[in-house]
């Protein structure tokens, strides 16, 4: 087959693929920045929907709120994902494995909502936590779990748990056992063998997992307003908040973008990771 | 089954279903509603009674439901609930079709929610209040004195610290918080925003959550909050059954009062379908109906809605014209003020 043969089999392999990145991704995305230029009231274009964003320390905040929250559930999913994935790999017998991870990703078959409200009754004042806590006689006094950011990143945690258990699940399936043999033969302890060889190797799994995490908890709305309660706003909270009365779609568009910028950064951070062939 | 066959049998069903949907359009109502319209028992006997099927998109804020409109095609839309002090916002952008006035029940409503000067533009009326209450206190009244709901200073006074939930919507709360220093809610001006501002967080160090509608109802209902700044019969007499302890005060202060209005498109394809569903949800039967939704309660415009005794004791109707004397109405601000307000808002709720 001739070269241009091939370019043109190549170029009409990946039509469709750009096409539909082009007007569901690219162009909604224009869109969103060309109406972010022109704010409710001013006559022409202007930057007054980004220069309120810095001004304002509220806004800001909402960012500050959403990165605080953001970093701190895709750490503590990692720590529980990492050795969950590590049983399911590698102590769960073989032939259980296919259940077991069936009934790990059980939560993603729930509806989001659902699962949010199914948390706040769990951690209400009356709820299932604080009951059982009080009748066992470990607390005197129920606590507030619900409508706190506590319960956020309870709900995302839950959630993440489970996306970062697949990711890291299939990395660990992917090494070959004669690494961890290899570093015995070498004098590693099992300690040592997994810091030094596991582990590094295993980070794809992780990044791929912890950007995935963090993309999708930044720009989550549902979880923050139904167990958060709005005694602080994140990002996403502040974005809707432009909508809801007010209309104002250009305040709205404003802030995505900005959304997005962090969004990016965060893959650029994550990108020598994020290489498909290695993940 | 072969290709081609296959396709001209999907053709074929393409060009039946299409015919159907034509077929039954003309029989159709499309409604951009609030929840409380979206009851079966509101709806059921309006289509019984004229054969036509209404079909209910619900939204939440005008905002969003003005955003729905203006993504849809001329003629998608036939009715719209709207807050009343929206109804100019709809007319601004060419939507709403003036109504007649003469074949609307204006005599039975009472005449403290006509609201002409919201409803009113050019002369012309383009919403009719269909449905009102009060954001104000609502609490259990087993938890709390009720004496002290008789003050809006309970609620940033000690006393209660912990247990109030403020409900997340800056005009109502933010015009209760005006009312609370003597400010009237119609006069409000960016010259005031600072004085509210303190009152709002001092509430916000009070309270145990900023809720919204569910939350809110699901806070006094669970005895998660005692007080609701911000409630009202909106969110304690769908359940004073199941929760008597429930009530609302109209403390000394006043309340501020809200009313939703209904609008007919003007682009409407169904205008005389659209004026026989506003006729029937401002009829006695109608308002008894759209009062008592299982969405919110609320009370009915029409002074003659049909409602049973034991629904006018939940809903307070005796009380009403001393009430209605003494609220003070929705802050209605200009879009520079509403942004400036909404912006003490999001700092109240960011206030830690």
């Amino acid at each position: 087959m001739s070269a241009a043969a091939q370019t043109r089999i190549g170029w009409a392999s990946v039509t469709p693929a750009l096409l539909w990145t082009l007007v569901f991704f690219v162009v909604p995305f224009a869109a969103m920045g060309v109406a972010s230029l022109f704010p409710e009231g001013a006559s022409g274009l202007s930057l007054a929907n980004y220069t309120q964003f810095f001004a304002n320390p509220s806004y800001w905040l909402a960012l500050v709120n959403s990165l605080e929250v953001t970093t701190l559930v895709t750490i503590i999913s990692i720590l529980l994902a990492y050795p969950f994935a590590w049983i399911l790999a590698f102590v769960v017998p073989e032939r259980w494995q296919r259940l077991a991870l069936m009934l790990a990703v059980l939560p993603f078959w729930t509806s989001y909502v659902v699962r949010s409200y199914s948390w706040l009754l769990v951690l209400a004042e009356k709820g299932a936590f604080n009951s059982a806590l009080l009748q066992s006689g470990l607390l005197s006094d129920p606590v507030q779990l619900a409508n706190t950011r506590a319960a956020t990143i309870i709900g995302f945690v839950h959630f993440f748990v489970m996306l970062l258990t697949l990711t890291i699940y299939a990395n660990l399936k992917q090494l070959s056992p004669n690494y961890r043999k290899a570093a015995a033969d070498l004098g590693a302890s099992p300690v040592q063998a997994f810091i030094h060889v596991i582990l590094p190797l295993t980070l794809p799994g992780i990044m791929v997992g912890a950007f995935l995490t963090f993309v999708l908890a930044i720009g989550d709305y549902i979880t923050p307003q139904i167990l958060g309660g709005n005694n602080e706003l994140l990002l996403p909270q502040l974005i809707m908040m432009q909508i809801g009365r007010r209309g104002d779609f250009a305040s709205a568009s404003a802030l995505s973008i900005i959304l997005m910028l962090v969004v990016s950064i965060a893959y650029l951070a994550c990108a020598r990771w994020l290489k498909i062939e290695r993940a | 089954m072969t290709p081609r066959s296959f396709y001209r049998a999907a053709g074929t069903a393409l060009v039946l279903i299409l015919l159907a949907r034509a077929a039954s359009a003309a029989d159709e109502l499309n409604a951009l509603v609030w929840c409380d319209h979206s009851d079966p028992n509101l709806l059921k006997p309006f289509e019984d009674a004229t054969g036509a099927k209404v079909n209910v998109k619900e939204f939440e804020g005008t905002g969003a439901g003005l955003a729905i409109v203006e993504q849809s095609q001329p003629g998608d839309w036939d009715v719209m609930v709207i807050d009343s002090i929206d109804v100019r916002r709809g007319v601004d952008r060419g939507l709403f079709e003036p109504l007649p006035e003469d074949q609307l029940p204006f005599g039975d409503i009472f005449p403290e929610v006509v609201m002409d000067a919201m409803t009113k533009i050019d002369g012309k009326r383009y919403g009719i209040t269909e449905k009102f209450g009060y954001n104000t206190i609502g609490f259990n009244k087993s938890k709390v004195d009720p004496a002290d709901m008789q003050s809006m200073a309970s609620l940033t006074s000690d006393k209660y610290k912990g247990r109030i939930a403020i409900y997340d919507y800056y005009l109502p709360v933010m015009g209760m918080a005006a009312m609370s220093i003597g400010k009237k809610t119609a006069d409000l001006t960016e010259a005031d925003l600072p004085a509210i501002k303190e009152v709002l967080v001092k509430m916000k160090a009070n309270a145990k959550a900023v809720t919204d509608v569910v939350a809110s109802q699901t806070a006094l209902a669970t005895g998660e909050a005692d007080i609701l700044v911000g409630g009202g019969e909106w969110v304690t007499a769908g359940i004073a059954k199941e929760n008597p302890d429930l009530d609302f005060s109209v403390p000394k202060e006043g309340a501020v009062l809200w009313s939703q209005s209904l609008a007919m498109f003007k682009d409407s394809k169904h205008k005389d379908l659209a004026l026989k569903f506003i006729q029937y949800v401002l009829s006695p039967e109608g308002q008894a109906r759209l009062a008592t939704s299982s969405c919110y309660w609320g009370m009915p415009a029409n002074s003659k809605a049909a409602l049973n005794d034991e629904q006018k004791t939940i809903l307070r109707f005796a009380e009403q014209p001393d009430f209605l004397k003494r609220a003070q109405p929705y802050p209605a601000p200009s879009e520079a003020l509403d942004k400036k307000m909404q912006d003490v808002w999001t700092e109240m709720l960011q206030a830690q």
